[in-house]
């Protein structure tokens, strides 16, 4: 299987930096370490017969009355740390995904369709668009959460409403300057329908700065859960993510036992850190105006 | 012009309005805030008593009506939990919440815009790579997070610095200030310092990203030919056409450091408004949740409205674009 020329330059392009290849790399390790949790995850934390109290707030490197090390050691209910950040790693990651997907879907259609009708529905939509940006999303995110309750559903759609205005200006920007090429008003004169000019001709060359914003909203959105959990309103304590591993470890932080809120969060630092950075990259090398 | 100003105007009060109304209707979904304030075994009679003193037996419209009533004479409500008016208790939570607000803004951009200045000018030194480091980590880690690690190291390792509450404060024309005295100043240190990383990574990114183009520019080359110094270039020049969307920023980030405040002042404990919206959100307490979200709204659309008139000022092209 040969790739296409363009897609190898854009990958030796992305290689020659070594940071962003770095990012990548801790980036998969992070995600494959949280997709194996089940399988290679030293205790499965949301079995409680493995947890012993015996056990409960032992330093790293401490082994435990099942025969093997602590590494970071274990939390307050006698958990494994290292494995409670593996399982906890899915729940954030699944909640950013979610989130980023389902906001990237409602934005994109807003933007472009914006962009694609223009007159009176752009004016409206870009119109709220705007005012919603000048909201701070933790605010939004924030309120929305403490309104609608703790849970999965609940808070995607906090997380979604809060962030798919972004995506929508980001669209509709793209969208607004392909619309006046001659490709799409040529498209527009074939017996193609417009939502399949939309679909086929626009959508696809909008894509580019899209899939850029998307990687750093799900960074972002992964961040926002974590914040809301940390503060109480986010998931409930069934779904222990990242943000609730760190919530749980605070009172202890003052005594000393340092690792059960650290490496939480260092793990979730670790994850948003090499999203921002491989995005950063991306943006930098889809940017016309820095190429020398 | 007087077209233009009374036409964003009108849009303000319509966003406004739209905006009390969504606030209104949205805390109204919470449940019902009677049976948080009234015990248990409370009798039927003085549920209805207080339902009726509180008027939340009257349809929700009335309800919304009366409130936009009493909002026109300043006056938000009590708060179910303090007992007392709304306005005042978010008043007197403000100056602690505007103190590190201000710092934390104002040190992120004296320290971030040269930063981001020689990150632009000098893209590849090592320095530069460093700066941009900085900015990269002060965008991704979550504020609570530093906040965290802030309390780890300074309050609890080295205890240097104490963790919680405003400390001494001085009274400035009857207001509370904690930047006044040593130990306010102490107390204040830690929150202010979690609030300006975020500031700073932006600020640095900002100007980082405006010098890197106004390098490549002829304005540059024509500076540089005329015989001026890197200095004067980057100091008159430079600084100058950068310091537009700068100064927007500034504007629009104090209004959202309120909104940052909520999580930094619930780590450090700090009596600001932020900690005072997150205790009604988890207490129920229904004025004081509306009042904060009408509040915040007004800030943030007069905001708005001040930068869009500004930049009308600035650039005629906006206004015809408007208003035709």
């Amino acid at each position: 299987m040969t790739l296409p020329p363009a897609l190898v330059a854009f990958w030796d392009d992305f290689r020659a930096n070594r940071v962003a290849l770095g990012a990548l790399i801790l980036g998969a390790v992070i995600i494959a370490g949280a997709v194996l949790a089940p399988v290679i995850a030293p205790q499965n934390t949301y079995d409680i017969a493995s947890l012993n109290l015996m056990d409960a707030r032992r330093p790293p490197g401490f082994v435990g009355s099942s025969g093997y090390v602590h590494y970071l050691g274990t939390d307050a209910q006698g958990r494994d740390v290292l494995s409670a950040i593996m399982f906890g790693l899915r729940i954030s990651i699944q909640m950013g995904l979610m989130a980023g997907a389902i906001a990237l879907t409602l934005g994109a259609t807003l933007g472009v369709a914006a962009a694609y009708f223009g007159g009176r529905t752009e004016m409206l939509i870009m119109r709220i668009i705007d005012l919603q940006l000048s909201f701070p999303a933790i605010l939004l995110a924030l309120v929305l959460s403490a309104l609608l309750g703790q849970g999965k559903t609940q808070l995607v759609t906090a997380l979604v409403t809060a962030q798919y205005a972004y995506f929508a200006r980001t669209a509709h920007g793209a969208a607004s300057a392909e619309r006046n090429k001659d490709y799409i008003e040529a498209a527009l004169s074939t017996p193609l329908g417009p939502g399949s000019v939309v679909f086929r001709h626009l959508l696809p060359n909008c894509l580019p700065p899209l899939i850029v914003v998307a990687t750093v909203q799900i960074a972002n959105a992964i961040s926002l859960e974590a914040t809301l959990s940390f503060l109480g309103v986010g998931l409930p304590v069934t779904e222990p993510s990242l943000g609730m591993l760190i919530a749980n470890g605070f009172q202890y932080m003052m005594s000393g036992r340092y690792w059960i809120s650290i490496y939480p969060g260092i793990a979730l630092i670790a994850l948003i850190i090499s999203i921002n950075l491989v995005g950063d990259q991306v943006r930098d090398q889809l940017n016309p105006r820095l190429k020398r | 012009m007087l077209g233009f100003v009374i036409q964003r105007l009108l849009q303000a009060v319509v966003v406004m309005l739209v905006m009390s109304m969504l606030v209104f209707a949205g805390v109204y979904a919470i449940g019902n805030p009677i049976d948080v304030f009234l015990p248990a075994n409370a009798t039927q009679e003085i549920r209805a008593q207080t339902i009726a003193a509180y008027g939340f037996d009257r349809p929700l419209w009335e309800q919304y009506w009366r409130f936009l009533v009493r909002l026109a004479h300043g006056d938000f409500g009590r708060s179910l939990i303090f007992g007392m008016p709304v306005l005042p208790l978010i008043l007197s939570k403000l100056p602690a919440t505007l103190e590190i607000a201000l710092a934390a803004v104002l040190v992120g951009t004296l320290l971030g815009v040269p930063l981001g200045i020689y990150a632009g000018y000098r893209p590849n030194s090592p320095l530069a790579r460093l700066i941009m480091a900085l900015s990269i980590f002060g965008f991704s880690v979550p504020t609570f997070w530093i906040g965290l690690v802030l309390i780890l190291t300074f309050g609890v390792y080295l205890g240097w610095l104490p963790a919680g509450s405003r400390g001494d404060t001085v009274l400035v024309f009857g207001v509370p200030f904690s930047f006044l005295t040593w130990n306010g100043l102490q107390h204040m240190l830690l929150p202010a310092l979690n609030l300006t990383f975020f500031k700073l990574a932006m600020m640095i990114r900002l100007s980082r990203a405006g010098t890197r183009e106004i390098m490549l520019t002829d304005t540059i080359k024509f500076a540089r030919a005329a015989g001026l110094s890197e200095r004067a270039v980057l100091g008159r020049h430079v600084l100058k056409l950068i310091s537009i969307p700068i100064v927007t920023v500034f504007g629009l980030e104090l209004g959202s450091t309120l909104a940052f405040a909520v999580v930094t002042e619930t780590i450090f404990s700090w009596p600001g408004v932020g900690k005072l919206i997150i205790d009604s959100i988890t207490s129920l307490d229904r004025p004081v949740m509306v009042a904060y979200l009408v509040l915040v709204a007004f800030l943030f659309i007069t905001i708005n409205l001040l930068v869009d008139l500004t930049y009308a000022t600035l650039d005629p092209r906006l206004r015809r674009g408007r208003t035709a």
